[in-house]
């Protein structure tokens, strides 16, 4: 398969650009580790940021769970609570999962898997990492100043998130939030126009497009979705900063009364930032999903020993997908008072992108047939990228029907639903990374029996926590609820509370199991050598780790990145730059 | 380095397969089981709300079915490919991918838009397009953190509201009182009465956040907008008392933002009413 060379944009250019290679490693520790503009070594960095970020976006989680659990205990405030609640939602999705997965991974992956020395424009790549620092650190600083942090939710609908009278967290903590979350855009528009130039312009000869491996692909995809729909958001954050400090109504309608006083707001609409927020807000998901289905694709071809079930289709459902998903975002508005006509085009439209998503869940799955399966971590964590898809996708189902989402909108079940989705199938991306580009890392493997046991604590308190929860929202429960004692409907949810709660702790335990795990094995890991997977895609044709400049003479990609048990060849695989 | 690779790092005991395999397999059973014994909705109490039900358990067979299959394909070729040994060739045809690839489009299609529009649309209709005949108009506004109700009176009149007016103790809709609508309305808080058996239209506005109006088991939820007068419409089917819950965060009081219904005979809610004191 994809053994064609094409011709026109499908054909590679003859020289990779990027620094060459008889350009030496920088000297000095500022200048390697710090403000280095190696895409390695930038990929690393975002991946501890966001590493450091999960702690505070999992202690805000465990926080959660106390709450709604033991609401009598009241270890928060309500006030306190809604900061928590937005808080780990914004810090999850942007600052540790885009991080992590995105910013990290496609750092590191890029260059290495299309036979590059760098990125295309490394400084370009170092001042997006020294961007989203600064975010971090004021997305942090919020939880100490007056009011609190930002407590309108990680959507920030006005006017909620307009006016400092409708929220405590609606003072100087949620300006922090628009701040930081204008230069994690800022970030992450030049980490794809990065990727998508380097993709384009900076592949090793031989490398067509058709010759990348699915990661690649879906870093691409992914690169173009965020630089597509991201914007819009930047501009909804300045017109909503405009209503908070410059008296402008761009969200805020006449007549809003707090405590008997007339605001002078007049002429705005507040489902005005609602489309701008999903606008980005629905591309963001598969900008972050599609990553990790990439990835699967990549751990699942080298650890099962065959080529993935069916690589051109999956590029083209994937660019499907894309598609779709940037013509979807009303799906989170049904009962918003929308036109319901309008409901329904968006509900026609969301529910069609089952169509190409279970096309990518089948090649997943026929991934495996007459495979040779090697259980290392990095294939069980993909095989259970596999489960956690399908799971959460068919639940995307009840959610993109319009008529059942009237039942399921703000519920339980829809936190369940996108947990999977852009937390559990991510996160055990980001893992599945981490199990198999270790060596590429730190020369060193991660230890698997540790590994298994961290695979074992998430998988199964993960799906436990969040399949709960949507049975949870069918019995009604809903959520961003300080207290549900007060409720006679929401007795029956309330009952799975604690079972949740203990589950949640189980992962959380889990995940420090892996922070120990990569701490120790950068260190102390077992020595790797070039090709420890006996993979054939262009990375493993590099020292481990991965020296400055990649790899030691131009490579050339000579076939398809996934030419695993070979037809007519005694060996079992042949590594994309072999003849 | 590529002709006598060191020993991956993984041993291919037969152990984790076997575990893997039963793990989704319990996992896909135990979902399933979990829908009788954990998925209970609240009884159904409107007459659209038999359609969203309907839809929901058209959802929870179809993609149920689908759900097994999946994880159970999955178990079987986790416990069937697993480690080394002779198997035929992996390589599939352009022709069979491409097969594969039309199964999932069309099932999804059919299943999914099929639910949409031909199991969906009916109780859709009935929520936003259809006229009832009859109906028993109120409006009920939102805001921080409480529901107001606001009844027509006899002249089934609703009397004009100015922000300028809100007064939290004595006018917190901001009545006019030089609207002779005004003069007959009736307005509590959070007691929303009415009749069973008939069409029931609520005009939904918000005072300062947005709001939204939910009870579960009219399967009704609709967010109040500020700057906009919404509605939603149902028929309640079945007397009795019930919560009105706010599904948007509205602030730090959301979570107590309750009101009550009682649904009864309509003689019941109109001598209940003419008990009540008109706004002015």
């Amino acid at each position: 398969m994809a053994e064609r060379s094409g011709s026109g944009v499908l054909s590679a250019p003859t020289a990779p650009v990027g620094h060459a290679g008889a350009h030496s490693a920088p000297q000095g520790y500022l200048r390697r580790y710090v403000f280095s503009t190696d895409h390695k070594v930038i990929g690393l960095q975002y991946l501890l940021t966001a590493m450091f970020m999960a702690l505070v976006g999992g202690g805000l989680a465990a926080l959660i769970r106390v709450q709604v659990a033991w609401p009598t205990l009241a270890v928060v405030a309500p006030e306190t609570y809604l900061s928590v609640v937005t808080m780990h939602g914004t810090i999850m999705v942007f600052f540790v999962v885009s991080l992590a997965l995105v910013s990290g991974f496609g750092n590191f992956l890029i260059p290495l898997q299309i036979g590059a020395r760098d990125m295309a424009y490394p400084l370009l790549n170092a001042l997006s990492y020294w961007t989203i620092v600064p975010g971090c650190l004021l997305m942090l600083l919020a939880f100490f100043v007056e009011g609190g942090a930002a407590a309108a939710g990680w959507t920030a609908y006005p006017p909620l998130s307009a006016l400092a009278e409708a929220v405590p967290g609606s003072g100087l903590g949620q300006t922090l939030w628009l701040l930081a979350m204008a230069l994690f855009i800022a970030s992450f528009t030049m980490g794809g126009l990065n990727y998508i130039t380097t993709i384009l312009n900076c592949r090793a000869k031989g490398m067509t497009l058709m010759r990348m491996p699915l990661s690649v692909w879906m870093f691409f995809v992914s690169a173009i979705l965020g630089v597509l729909a991201f914007p819009p958001l930047t501009a909804a954050a300045l017109m909503l900063l405009g209503d908070r400090h410059l008296g402008t109504s761009f969200f805020l309608p006449g007549g809003l009364v707090f405590g008997e006083e007339v605001l002078a707001h007049e002429g705005g609409t507040p489902l005005l930032f609602q489309h701008l927020f999903w606008f980005l807000g629905h591309p963001e998901v598969y900008v972050i999903v599609l990553p990790a289905v990439g990835i699967a694709f990549d751990v699942i071809a080298a650890h099962a020993r065959r080529p993935p079930f069916g690589y051109r289709i999956s590029v083209w459902a994937t660019l499907l997908i894309a598609f779709l998903s940037m013509i979807v975002w009303g799906h989170h508005m049904y009962v918003s008072g929308m036109n319901p006509l309008v409901g329904e085009y968006f509900s026609i439209a969301t529910v069609s992108i089952t169509a190409p998503f279970s096309v990518l869940g089948i090649n997943l799955i026929a991934s495996l047939w007459r495979a040779k399966i090697r259980f290392t971590t990095a294939m069980v964590f993909a095989l259970g990228i596999i489960s956690v898809i399908g799971t959460g996708g068919l639940g995307g189902l009840y959610l993109g029907t319009s008529t059942s989402d009237i039942y399921f909108h703000d519920s339980y079940f829809v936190v369940g639903h996108f947990h999977l989705m852009i937390g559990v199938v991510t996160l055990m991306g980001t893992f599945a990374a981490c199990y198999h580009w270790f060596p590429k890392m730190f020369g060193r493997l991660m230890d698997e029996r540790l590994g298994k046991l961290h695979f074992w604590l998430t998988y199964v308190p993960m799906m436990a926590v969040f399949v709960l929860m949507h049975y949870q929202g069918l019995s009604g429960m809903l959520r961003r609820y300080y207290d549900h004692s007060m409720y006679a409907f929401q007795a029956e949810g309330i009952r799975l509370a604690r079972t949740i709660s203990y589950f949640a702790f189980a992962a959380i335990a889990g995940q420090l199991l892996f922070l120990v795990n990569f701490g120790w094995s950068a260190l102390r890991g077992r020595r790797a050598s070039e090709n420890p997977w006996e993979a054939t895609s262009m990375e493993w044709n590099t020292a481990s780790p991965a020296p400055h400049g990649n790899f030691e003479a131009d490579p050339v990609a000579r076939r398809g990145p996934y030419d695993y048990a070979p037809p007519g060849s005694r060996q079992d695989f042949a590594p994309q730059w072999t003849a | 380095m590529s002709s006598s690779p060191a020993a991956p790092a993984a041993a291919p005991g037969r152990g984790l397969p076997v575990l893997l395999a039963l793990a989704f397999v319990a996992c896909a059973l135990l979902i399933v089981l979990g829908v009788w014994t954990h998925g209970r909705m609240p009884t159904l109490a409107s007459r659209h709300g038999a359609s969203i039900d309907a839809v929901i358990r058209y959802l929870l067979v179809a993609t149920g079915i689908l759900f097994l299959l999946g994880h159970g394909v999955l178990a079987f070729f986790v416990l069937r490919y697993a480690g080394a040994g002779e198997r035929g060739s992996p390589h599939a045809s352009a022709r069979t991918e491409w097969r594969w690839a039309l199964v999932p489009v069309l099932v999804m299609c059919v299943l999914a838009e099929g639910g949409v529009l031909i199991v969906g649309l009916p109780a859709f209709r009935q929520l936003y397009v259809d006229t009832p005949a009859d109906p028993w108009v109120v409006e009920v506004v939102g805001k921080q953190f409480e529901w107001l109700v606001h009844y027509p009176g006899a002249d089934g009149m609703f009397g004009e509201s100015r922000a300028e007016l809100v007064s939290d103790a004595r006018n917190p809709l901001g009545l006019d009182r030089k609207d002779p609508n005004v003069k007959d309305d009736v307005w509590t808080r959070g007691q929303l009465r009415l009749p069973v058996g008939r069409p029931v239209v609520i005009r939904l506005r918000a005072l300062d956040v947005i709001h939204s109006f939910t009870v579960p088991e009219f399967r009704v939820k609709q967010d109040l907008i500020p700057g906009f007068l919404g509605r939603t419409q149902f028929e309640p089917t079945r007397a009795g008392k019930y919560e009105i819950a706010c599904a948007e965060l509205c602030g730090l009081g959301h979570y107590r933002m309750r009101g009550f219904i009682e649904v009864q005979e309509q003689s019941e809610v109109d001598e209940w009413l003419s008990d009540q004191d008109p706004a002015f």
